[in-house]
Parts: structure tokens; sequence; C-alpha cells
């Protein structure tokens, strides 16, 4: 995919306060690419310097090969979409979707008849004549989105858009928003702190912890395949076991545990023997049993409780040195607690991280 | 139940206390009588005649227009550029900046009076109409900043920065999105300086010449000169303007209030 967006050794600081450093990320045309993270970790500060509203304190932005650190946001040509809107209250919904065709000096029939398509495309004609105070909170989101995609900017930015919604109705944006990527063809960068939304929505997601990004992705490579402990335990929930490594053999390596059990683990980055590292284990790819098995790495365990969530049961494991979560599909038998069981995974399902 | 009595009968003697000395002034607008005094032997508009006809009265009530519009104009134009200005971050002293805009609220208008005369005659202006003005606008100023901070408070700066990305240079930002927002309070703050002006004294006092005379000064000097129910008339239009510029405030406050 060619390069379109690129952050060339991007620095952010607020007087002595470092919010992004030296950092490096490029971005393709079309690509949908999530910035996740928790607050505070740079994540909305790289977006807002992306468009225009902050200086980097060093380092270039490049769009399409050329720095646009000196270019006004106005002449950016870059849709934003915020958290909370920000439609512009004196004006009627057809009047802020008209806004930035107006800013381009386009002709007031060619307006009216775009200003239709993107109302027809977020499903909300009806209520073109409305003040945005009149909408309710996702009719003002898909305004907003109208509004920052109906001058076909060169790339689309979305900071947190889904955060004050509910539920169900994020959950259908969040389809709505990647069926248009699709059709459309958008570049879209989208900050969000919620994983689930980074994992359904991104081509690639950019995991950010203070300042910079750990780990960068498609969604399957930083569920599956976390770089790093900050990932393993940021993305979905997971077991995480101290060990040492004994032996590297390729992309495998066999930790020994406090327990004296041995694990064969994938591995992410290099270690070397002798190292001390974590095993992250993710609770679904754990599986319970009475016996032994022929399973290749097997932990001897006790259930010390075992809670029935609906969709999965979930049960709380006791090692002889450290406690392990598994998560069980919904026709699973019951476990209930001082069971003796087996807990049994695969050396794909289990990854070594270096601390 | 004694209590409830005891606080209505309160806030009753409050009120009255208030607005006794406008009950008492208001009917000696339509005496029929030359002195400003009860009992009213009948009723009749001959002293609002005197204002709009009398010479004095009625170059005072123009003056009071001229003066209160110069007034509005620049205290309006001035508070709304301090307002903006104070909003930016990066001002140094901010607090101190805004403290200062609001010191003609507190300073003795007899000093300030003293210091605008002396200020005034340097630059040749006392006796002029743009002199009073000038010293209007510096006790109308802070009425307007008070309030059309308030409405640009109001405003999520994130709409502004929308706009930005939406293609606006600044100058149309503020043009189309920041104006139109603070409106309200610049019109209320428009209408509070007007009314500054309408009734301020002390300083007119300091500053302007015969020929600048305002109705609130007309009705100071002829209080003492003679005691005419041309006042009381004059009192009663200053209440009805009064009244319709309050109500005027309320309504942009509460224009503002549906916008949100």
């Amino acid at each position: 995919m060619a390069e379109f967006i690129r952050f060339d050794r991007i620095s952010k600081f607020y007087g002595p306060l470092c919010v992004v450093e030296n950092l490096d990320l490029s971005i393709g045309k079309g690509e949908f690419v999530s910035l996740l993270g928790p607050s505070g970790s740079g994540k909305t500060t790289l977006l807002m310097m992306l468009a225009g509203f902050e200086q980097p304190t060093s380092g270039n932005i490049l769009l399409d090969g050329t720095a646009i650190n000196a270019v006004p946001t106005h002449k950016r040509d870059m849709g934003v979409v915020f958290q909370n809107y920000a439609l512009f209250p004196h004006m009627s919904v057809g009047d802020n979707i008209a806004f930035p065709l107006q800013m381009r000096g386009i002709g007031k029939a060619e307006v009216g008849e775009r200003v239709k398509r993107a109302l027809g495309m977020v499903q909300l004609s009806a209520l073109v004549d409305r003040r945005p105070s009149q909408l309710s909170g996702g009719q003002q989101q898909r305004v907003a989105l109208a509004r920052a995609l109906v001058f076909e900017p060169r790339v689309v930015l979305m900071d947190e858009p889904l955060g004050a919604l509910d539920k169900n109705l994020r959950e259908q944006m969040q389809l709505d928003i990647r069926d248009l990527h699709r059709r459309l063809g958008l570049t879209i960068v989208f900050v969000t702190h919620d994983q689930s939304e980074a994992l359904t929505m991104s081509d690639r997601v950019a995991v950010f912890n203070k300042g910079k990004i750990e780990q960068i992705g498609t969604p399957r490579q930083v569920y599956d395949e976390p770089a790093t402990r900050f990932v393993a335990e940021f993305i979905g929930e997971t077991n995480l076991v101290e060990g040492v490594v004994e032996a590297v053999q390729g992309q495998e390596a066999t930790v020994r545990l406090p327990s004296g059990a041995q694990i064969v683990s994938a591995v992410s980055g290099t270690v070397a023997s002798g190292q001390p590292v974590f095993l992250s284990i993710r609770p679904e790819r754990v599986d319970l049993s009475e016996t032994r098995g022929e399973a290749r790495n097997v932990l001897e365990t006790e259930v010390t409780d075992s809670v029935y969530q609906g969709d999965h049961l979930r049960v709380q494991l006791q090692n002889a040195t450290h406690p392990l979560i598994a998560k069980l599909g919904r026709r699973s038998r019951e476990y209930p607690p001082g069971t003796k069981v087996f807990a049994a995974f695969s050396a794909g399902d289990c990854r070594v991280i270096a601390p | 139940m004694p209590m409830k009595i005891a606080k209505a009968t309160f806030a009753t003697l409050t009120v009255l206390f208030l607005v006794a000395p406008l009950i008492a002034i208001l009917p000696l607008a339509f005496t029929s009588s030359v002195i400003l005094t009860y009992p009213i032997p009948s009723w009749s508009l001959r002293w609002f005649e005197e204002l709009f006809f009398a010479d004095a009265w009625r170059r005072a009530i123009v003056n009071s227009l001229i003066i209160g519009t110069g007034t509005t104009l620049l205290a309006t134009v001035l508070g709304t550029a301090a307002s903006l200005g104070l909003r930016n971050r990066l001002i140094l002293f901010r607090g101190t900046m805004r403290t200062l805009f609001l010191l003609p609220m507190v300073v003795p208008a007899v000093v300030l009076g003293v210091g605008m005369q002396v200020l005034l005659a340097g630059f040749g202006l006392t006796n002029s109409y743009l002199g009073v003005i000038i010293a209007h606008t510096v006790v109308a100023v802070p009425f307007v900043v008070v309030s059309v901070t308030g409405a640009l408070a109001g405003i999520d700066e994130r709409v502004e920065l929308a706009a930005q990305s939406l293609g606006a240079a600044p100058a149309t930002v503020f043009r189309r999105i920041t104006l139109p927002l603070a409106m309200p309070g610049v019109l209320s703050g428009a209408v509070l300086a007007f009314a500054t002006s309408l009734d301020e004294v002390v300083l007119t006092l300091f500053v302007a010449g015969p020929n600048q005379r305002t109705l609130a000064r007309q009705m100071f000097s002829s209080i003492r000169e003679n005691i005419s129910p041309a006042i009381a008339a004059a009192a009663f239009l200053f209440i009805v303007a009064t009244v319709l510029i309050g109500l005027v405030v309320v309504l942009s406050r509460s224009m503002l209030a549906k916008r949100r």
C-alpha cells in the first residue's frame, strides 16, 4: 500500500511534559488505522497535530510526500469528527453540511445536490431543516460524519467519535463507518481507547502508551502476537505468567515456570536462554480436562471459582504458584470449585514476551 | 408556618424598600401642579410636553441619545475585542488583565472623573462630545466584557476547530461561527453600555461642558434650581427605557439558553 501520511520523528512537549516521543508512523492511502491507547498516551495529540490544531515540537508530518507542518488547518483538506460532534449550533443540519462546500466556493446548485447526497448516505434526509439541538446523539454524530465527508477530504480524522453513544448504537455506527470506508476508499485515522472498537474497524491498529507506539499491526497481530506486556494486557484479557527461558528453537522457546512446569511457546521479538520473561496466555485458548491428554503444554490446577456469563463460562484456576483464568464456550460442562483439572494450550496459543 | 409568614413579610419589605423611590416619583410625572410635591391636584401630561418642547430638556434628551449611541458603539467594539483577546490562553497575566478590564466598575466615579478631566484636558477634549463618550466608554466597557466573556465561555472551542478543519480561514471562523454564537452576549453588553451611559452623572459633571448636558445631568441641575415635575417626567422616561432594556437583555439571554 502506497504511503500517504508519514509522521517522521514527531515529538510534542507541553513545557517539560513529553506527550509524544520521537514517533514514526506511516499510513497508506485508503487505509483505516486506529490509534489505540489509554487516555494521556498521546494518541489524540498526534491526531490534533495531523489536523493542524497543534504543532509538533520537533519532527515532520508528511502528506503525500510533502511536509505539512507549516500548512494551516483550513488548507489541509482533512475532515475531522469530534467526540462531542462539534456541530454548529446556530445552523440547520443542511447548513452544517453545506459549510465546507461553501468554504470551497462551490456553486449553490451543486452544494444543494451534494448536501442531499451526503444526508442520504447517513440516512438523515428528512432532518435537513432541524437544528442540531433537536437531534439525538446518534443523529448528531451522523451529521458530523456527513459534514466531514461531503467535501471529499484527503484524510478523515476521528477523535473517539463514538464515545458518547450507547452500546448498541456504537456497534451499529462502527459497522456503518467501516462500510463507508470500504465503499468510498477513504483514508481514516481513528482515535479510540476502546480496544474492541479498534479491532472491529481497523486495517491496522497502533497501540499507544506514554507517547510511544508499543506495537502496530493488523487486529489479528496485535491480539494474537502482542509484542509487549502492555499490548497483551491492554488488548483483551490475558494471563501473564512469569518464567525463565530454558531454550530457544527458532520461533519457539521453552520456558520454565516457578512451579517447575515447562511450557513451549511462540516468541515475540528476541529472547535468550536464561532470560526472565512473561508468558501471555489468552483465557479463551485454554482448554480444561480431567485427564492429562496429549497437548504440549499442560498445567495442573484446581478450580477456585466458576462464573456463568451467558456467552461463556469463566473459570478461575490456581496452579501451585500462580492463578490462571480460562474462558470456556457455553457448551462446556460446569466446574465446581475444588475440582482438580488439567489446563492445556498449544504452543501457538501462548506468547513469550520480554519484560 | 410562622417562619413562612416572616419570610414573606421580610421579602415584601425588602422589595418595597427597593422600589419605594420609584413609587414616590412616578405619579408626580403626571401632576398638573408646578412643584414636585404631593398631594397631586389633578392629572396632566404637561410635564411631558415640557420635556419634549422646552429647549433645555429637548437638547438634553438629544445629547443623551448621541452620547449613549457613541458610547454603545465604542464600548461594544472595545469590550468584545477585549473579551476575544482574554480567551487566548497564551496571554501572560490573563487573570490580572481581566481584573484590569473590570476595574472601572469598582473605582469610585469621582476618582475616575478627576483623572479623566485632567487627561482629556491634555488632549483638548473637555467640553466635547468625544470627551464625554470616551469617559462613558471607560465605565461601560466592563459590562460588555462581563457579558461577552460569558457568552464566549459558552462556545465549545471544538466547534471553532471543526470550522477550521472544514476549510474556514480564521477570519471566516470569527464571522460565521464565533460572532453569531456570541451575539446574544454582545447585544446584551451593548444594551448595558447604553444604560450605563444614560444614567452616568458623576463623570459627566467632570468632563462635559454646557453643550453636552445629558438628561441625567439636566435632572441633577434642575432639581437644585427649580424642583419642577419635569424631573419626574424624565424619571418616568428613564424607567420605561430601563424596563425595555431589561427586557432586551432577558430576551437575548433566553435566546442564548435556547441555542445550547
